[in-house]
């Protein structure tokens, strides 16, 4: 038989919480507007996580569940975080020591001329 | 008293084996689209230029798009509050608005995607718009099954069959939000 410890939670203000959540949306879009890039990304993003966290949290109610739910959660975004740091460099410097990763320039360099005549 | 399915009697962990199913989904979709904003951030970050074309996207459709999906995960959060009070009526009525929020979400993309690919913006128009179509695409795709699934999934409802499933739905849906609230920002803010 079930022994499910959210059988029965208790069910906070929802409309309260999509209210934040609508509020935050709007300062997100409203980041551009400053014209500082730093802030407009920081605010973005940041915002981002809020958002995630208060969806997690409430609509999804993962701090109510099984502990270990939280552990498996966490796992994943650990081995994206791995994922990133092996591949990143690879990826993001186009060129070393005794390398070079020229079709990485190449699609710098065509891109931009491309979008520049998109213009 | 709501009939339930075996998976949602069963508990050997703790957890009903269909909601536990669900989180496993909801794992194995971290990595999915994880791996996928993981490579667009680092791409992002070595490429200038695909700020460039990123500037071509239309932040108004972006932001009312989020507008509705966190609308409609509040829709679902509702009915699963509804099948714990064995409302089965309303928590279907609650699954048909978030079915909604889904095909409305659908439509604006689908007049976003004709617009770019009229400009000229297609899947080979670059790194960026590669990235584009296939995360987007592939969220798409992800709201449509949970939209058919609700929707199989409230009918059942209405006749209090089953209930336990509204959360599980629940989860997937609010899942498929949290993946476009970082999508929206990388692909329509960061220009």
């Amino acid at each position: 038989m079930s022994s499910d410890p959210e059988a029965h939670i208790h069910h906070p203000n929802y409309v309260k919480i999509w209210v934040v959540l609508v509020v935050l949306l709007i300062v997100s879009v409203l980041g551009p507007l400053t014209g500082i890039r730093w802030l407009m990304l920081v605010m973005a993003f940041g915002i981002a996580f809020v958002k995630a966290y208060l969806v997690a949290k409430n609509f999804m109610h993962v701090n109510l569940e099984k502990r270990w739910v939280t552990y498996l959660l966490v796992t994943c975004l650990v081995f994206l975080g791995i994922l990133f740091a092996g591949v990143a460099p690879d990826v993001m410097k186009h060129q070393g020591l005794r390398w070079e990763n020229y079709a990485a320039k190449k699609a710098v360099e065509s891109g931009s001329q491309a979008s520049a005549k998109h213009e | 008293m709501s009939s339930r399915s075996i998976a949602n009697i069963r508990s050997v962990t703790g957890i009903p084996t269909a909601r536990l199913v669900t989180w496993w989904i909801i794992a194995s979709e971290i990595f999915i689209f994880g791996g996928l904003l993981v490579s667009y951030v680092m791409h992002r970050l070595a490429h200038p230029e695909w700020a460039i074309a990123a500037a071509n996207t239309n932040t108004k459709a972006g932001a009312f798009n989020t507008f509705v999906l966190l609308t409609s995960s509040l829709f679902a959060v509702l009915a699963h509050q509804a099948a714990d009070a064995e409302n089965g009526k309303k928590a279907a009525k609650f699954l048909r608005l978030t079915s909604l929020g889904g095909a409305i979400f659908l439509i604006v993309k689908g007049f976003e995607w004709t617009h770019e690919i009229k400009e000229g913006f297609v899947l080979s128009s670059g790194g960026f718009w590669s990235f584009y179509y296939t995360v987007a695409g592939l969220h798409g795709l992800h709201v449509l099954a949970g939209l058919i699934i609700m929707l199989i999934i409230a009918s059942d409802a209405a006749k209090n069959r089953d209930l336990p499933r509204v959360q599980c739905i629940g989860l997937y849906w609010h899942f498929v939000d949290i993946i476009w609230i970082f999508l929206f920002p990388l692909l329509y803010i960061a220009k």
